[in-house]
Formats: C-alpha cells, sequence, structure tokens
C-alpha cells in the first residue's frame, strides 16, 4: 500500500494555496471599466507601443475597439484559469484512454500500471466538475470566453445565427454533462472491477472489464471529437476544421502517458512498485515519442493544409496566431516535437529515468502551451502573457492533480493481484 | 593451413542457449551458429557486440534530410523563383511547409535504403553469392555450433555431447 507522504501533501497544498493566490490577484486586477483598460494597455505598453501605430489605423481606435480591449483584459483570468483546468482534465482523460486501450488491446506489459493509470484518471471527477463550473459560469455570462453566447453578437451574425442550432447554452451544457457523465462512469465502473478482479476466484470482473473498455473507446472517441469542438474549437466559431479532435486527442493522450511515466518514476523511487523494471519505463518512453511525432503529424496536416489553400476565412486562424503568438506558437512545435523526437529516438535513453522525467517535463510545457495557443488568441488576442494570473491557475490545478491523484493511490495496492497478466508484466522484458 | 573443425548439431533452441552459455564457461572461442530461425537472446549468450545499424540509419537520414533542403532551395528559391500560384518564394523558410512533403520522404528513403544496404555490405549477401551454409539441416529443423580445434579435440567432443548435442562432426575447413 502506498501512503501520501506528508510533505508531498504539504507541497500540494502550498501549490492550491499559491495557486489560489494567483488567481485571485489576476481577477482582482482585470479592468472593469474602459478607462482602466485603456490605461493598462498605455502603461504596458511603452516599449513596443510605434509596432501599434505603425500596423494599426487610427480610425480603428473608436468606441467599439476599446469596448473589445476591455473584453479581451477581462477575459485573460478567465482564459487563464479555464486552460489549465482544461490541461489536467485532459492529462487524466488522456490518461483514461490509455488505460482503455491497455484492457481492450490485453496488453501483456502494462497491468502492473494499471494502479498507477486508475490513480491518475481519479482527477477526472473534480478536474471534469472545475471545467464544467467554468462552461457554466460562461453559459451565465460571467465572462466573455465564448463569443457565441453574447445573444448580441449572435443576432448580428449570419454565420453564428446558423450555427446557433448547434452552439446554443443548454444543449452546449447537455453535451458536456453526457461526455463528463460518460467519461466518469466509466472509470469509476472499471476501477471497481479492477478492485473486485483481486477479491474474486474466477477471471469475470476481468473479462467485463474487457468489453467494457473496448465499448467506453467507441464512445471516447465520438465524445472526445466533439468535446473538440465545444470546448475548445468554439472559441473560433467562424473557424473549423475537421481533424481538430484528432489533434486534440494527439495531445491529451501524449501528456497522459507522459504523466504515466512520471508518476511511476516517482512511486517507483520511493520504493513502490517494486516489479517495474526499466523495459516498462522504456515502453512507456516508446509511447511518448511515438504520439509526440503524431500529435506533430496532425499540428503539421492541419496547419499546412490551410497554409497551402490560403482561403480566407480558414487562414485567419493561423494569421493571428503567428502575428501575435509567434514564439508560444512556433515554440510548442520544438517543445513538442523536435526536443522528443531527438531525445527519444536512443533506445537505451529511453530506459534512463532523469531522461525520461526532464523530457516529460518539456512534453507538458510544449502541450500546456498547445492549449494556451489553442484558446488565449480567441479569448484575449493580443493582450496575451504569461503573468501571475496563467501561473496561478497551473499552479492551482497541479496542486489539485498531484492531491487527489496520490489520495487515490492510497486506496488500493499499487500492484493488481489477480490480473490474468500479472505475471507476464512481472517478467516484462524488452 | 587448414584447420580442423567441430561441428555440433542441436535439435532444440533452448538446448543451444544452454550449450553456449557451457561452452563459454569452458573458454571455447565459438566461431559461429547457424540456426534456422532467430533464437532471441543468442547474440547475447555468446557475447556479440550490439549492432550499429540504427546509428547509420540515423546518419543515413541526416544527408537525406540535408539533400532535400539543398535541393529544393536551389530549384526553387535560388535558380528559378517563380511564382506559382502564389506560393512565396523570396526564401526557403516561407515556402518551407509545401517542401515539408519531400523533406520527410526522402529522409526515410535514404535512411531505409542506405541502411539495408549497409546490412547487405556488412552480411556479404548479394544476389549471387555462394551459400555458406555447413550443413542444409540447419535452414530446416538443426542449429549447428562451429568450434575450431586447437588439439582438443576429444575433450572439446565430450564438453559437446555434455550439452545435449545430437550429433558431432569433425571437419577440415
Amino acid at each position: 500500500m502506498y501512503t501520501f507522504s506528508n510533505r508531498l501533501k504539504i507541497a500540494s497544498f502550498i501549490l492550491m494555496a499559491v495557486g489560489v493566490l494567483g488567481i485571485g490577484i489576476g481577477f482582482i486586477t482585470a479592468p472593469s471599466t474602459v478607462e482602466e483598460a485603456k490605461a493598462m494597455v498605455a502603461s504596458h505598453d511603452d516599449g513596443h507601443a510605434d509596432a501599434y501605430d505603425a500596423t494599426e489605423d487610427i480610425t480603428a481606435h473608436d468606441s467599439s475597439h476599446d469596448e473589445h480591449l476591455l473584453h479581451q483584459l477581462q477575459n485573460k483570468p478567465w482564459a487563464a484559469l479555464y486552460v489549465a483546468a482544461l490541461f489536467f482534465m485532459m492529462i487524466a482523460l488522456g490518461t483514461l484512454a490509455f488505460y482503455a486501450v491497455q484492457r481492450a488491446a490485453q496488453a501483456g506489459w502494462s497491468p502492473l500500471l494499471f494502479r498507477v493509470m486508475e490513480g491518475i484518471t481519479a482527477y477526472l471527477v473534480p478536474g471534469g466538475i472545475a471545467v464544467f463550473v467554468i462552461l457554466v459560469l460562461s453559459v451565465a455570462h460571467m465572462n466573455h470566453l465564448f463569443v457565441w453566447m453574447d445573444a448580441d453578437v449572435v443576432a448580428n451574425d449570419k454565420l453564428l445565427l446558423n450555427k446557433s442550432g448547434y452552439l446554443n447554452g443548454p444543449f452546449f451544457l447537455i453535451r458536456a454533462v453526457i461526455f463528463l457523465g460518460g467519461w466518469i462512469l466509466y472509470r469509476e465502473y472499471s476501477r471497481k472491477l479492477s478492485l473486485a478482479q483481486d477479491e474474486s476466484n474466477d477471471d469475470s470482473n476481468f473479462k467485463l472489464n474487457f468489453r467494457i473498455s473496448a465499448g467506453f473507446l467507441v464512445f471516447y472517441l465520438i465524445s472526445e471529437s466533439i468535446m473538440s469542438w465545444d470546448w475548445i474549437m468554439s472559441v473560433d466559431p467562424h473557424w473549423f476544421s475537421t481533424l481538430f479532435g484528432w489533434y486534440i486527442f494527439a495531445s491529451m493522450f501524449v501528456t497522459g502517458i507522459t504523466v504515466i511515466a512520471l508518476v511511476t518514476i516517482y512511486l517507483k523511487s520511493k520504493g513502490y512498485l517494486k516489479d517495474v523494471n526499466n523495459s516498462h519505463i522504456h515502453d512507456l518512453a516508446k509511447f511518448m515519442f511515438g504520439m509526440s511525432i503524431f500529435w506533430a503529424y496532425l499540428w503539421f496536416s492541419q496547419f499546412m493544409l490551410i497554409w497551402y489553400a490560403n482561403i480566407p476565412e480558414e487562414v485567419t486562424y493561423f494569421v493571428t496566431r503567428i502575428s501575435d503568438y509567434k514564439i508560444p506558437f512556433f515554440g510548442m512545435l520544438v517543445l513538442n516535437f523536435v526536443f522528443p523526437l531527438l531525445l527519444l529516438m536512443n533506445s537505451d535513453f529511453k530506459r534512463v529515468n532523469w531522461f525520461v522525467v526532464m523530457t516529460g517535463i518539456v512534453i507538458l510545457i510544449g502541450h500546456y502551451m498547445n492549449l494556451f495557443v489553442a484558446i488565449m488568441p480567441a479569448t484575449v488576442g493580443d493582450q496575451w502573457g504569461i503573468g501571475i494570473a496563467e501561473i496561478g491557475s497551473v499552479l492551482f490545478f497541479a496542486g489539485a492533480f498531484i492531491f487527489f491523484v496520490f489520495r487515490a493511490l492510497t486506496k488500493a495496492p499499487l500492484q493488481p493481484k489477480r490480473n490474468p497478466f500479472i505475471e507476464e508484466s512481472k517478467h516484462f522484458h524488452y | 593451413m587448414a584447420s580442423k573443425v567441430i561441428h555440433a548439431f542441436y535439435d532444440d533452441d533452448d538446448v543451444l542457449m544452454h550449450a553456449v552459455k557451457k561452452v563459454r564457461a569452458a573458454k571455447h572461442h565459438i566461431e559461429d551458429i547457424y540456426c534456422p530461425f532467430p533464437v532471441h537472446g543468442l547474440d547475447k549468450a555468446m557475447g556479440l557486440a550490439p549492432t550499429r545499424l540504427a546509428i547509420t540509419s540515423f546518419l543515413y537520414g541526416c544527408v537525406g534530410l540535408v539533400i532535400s533542403i539543398v535541393m529544393m532551395n536551389y530549384i526553387m528559391i535560388e535558380d528559378w523563383p517563380q511564382d506559382i500560384g502564389g506560393k512565396p518564394t523570396f526564401s526557403f523558410i516561407q515556402n518551407m511547409p509545401a517542401f515539408i512533403p519531400i523533406m520527410f520522404e526522402l529522409t526515410v528513403f535514404f535512411a531505409a535504403h542506405l541502411m539495408v544496404i549497409t546490412f547487405f555490405l556488412r552480411s556479404r549477401l548479394w544476389p549471387f553469392k555462394e551459400a555458406e551454409n555447413p550443413d542444409v539441416r540447419t535452414t530446416d529443423d538443426h542449429f549447428l555450433m562451429e568450434i575450431e580445434i586447437h588439439g582438443n579435440e576429444q575433450e572439446l567432443k565430450d564438453l559437446l555431447l555434455d550439452t545435449g548435442a545430437v550429433e558431432i562432426n569433425i571437419t577440415e575447413k
């Protein structure tokens, strides 16, 4: 049995406390009037004010522009909170998908890691609720994250009016409930069967778990795709892309696998998980490597198709990102693709713990940037920054993630007892 | 100078693995082992050095990448920078997304083909090569261990029979 070390628990509480403080400061310092917003921009932009005058028309600075600026600045703490909440929820969800794949594929190497994965997916409940609360607050007009939720905007926008059959508050929340409900239901049920299998005399729990995992994967594929349209793509409601769901999937899958590797290495270093050997780490690192390339493949496929055809209604998505987000937009490509490609290519490196940890941290930062670049341009535009609100939000959810994951790990033995593949997994050697 | 070698036949890969360990423990140098199929872990048991084929492949891939970049930069950007459908040809980086499919494919092409050719060269394989098979059964269901004899014929014979060899031949080489 794993015992939650006090130091880690205190660390998670400190992270949450510092995070709450940061989030609070973010909300307090957000401007409430147009004048405040203008004053903030004026004080911040001393350094590159000339760049603004050069690129922007004087006539653009009318009152509607100022109000736009106000909304962007008011969105900043909300968007920071949303990106972080979504990022950590998607780690748990990606892990859940990986877990279901391992069960459905009857993988022989991974059963030793099932309890670690179950521990990580425990965050899906609080993390999913956190995301849902933000979505409810958005529908309740507490913020301007989703422009299609503004009735005045939709009334004057034919394109949004045509989409209002799909993009409307109640339906949006119903979909969110169905998706989160389905994921959490599978997670809890599969966990129950997994624990029941330890105590049972036959393999019926295991077989049932195999079937529901296969069923969950079908549900997950559909719901994940729709989730990515709803929660991420719809911040840019004029833009659409068909492979977006896959692209978001690749991102959450690779972060999920990375966190499995990091938690496994941590637990092993503390003396738990005695039977996990470096071949298991090697396999996880291979998945990190392969999925990083898969993410890059989808990122490039989406970018290159739109860049090549250059259709105005599609290309604005990348125009705003390249003009306002050049460093995070291309930087994440280095973090998410070039770095893992070169570091995890060597088979020996994949067995070295500190190498996997280092690459894993880079991948996590890179995929936070991935989500950041997906959400921020539509919500805060060129007013983005990585400041107190952003870092505070990440710290808060990181603290909550650590707390819920490691608390769940204490609830059951870290090694499944009667899994039919456990002996194979113990002797797994690559 | 003709030297004598001993050929020990085995009909089971597990027995072979144990035999290899025993022979190595007795400090005899195993000249070669002929198998009908890959025996997992045999190279480790024999103490063979790991292959460096993957490293050559990585380097060949780098060559392919460089060739594709140099080729397209010269053709599309430097030699004749035409406006084809509005694609920017002012610099390589501006038109790079359009080149990436070719850069990728040439990297894979070079890495794969040159590695295969390296493999053929290093293992001396070519279409009209004469087979070096000491016994036809080693391609079907027998394993053969070849050890050079340095005046210790009887001792070797006993050792090999002890490890479960089903047949032992001594031949001039």
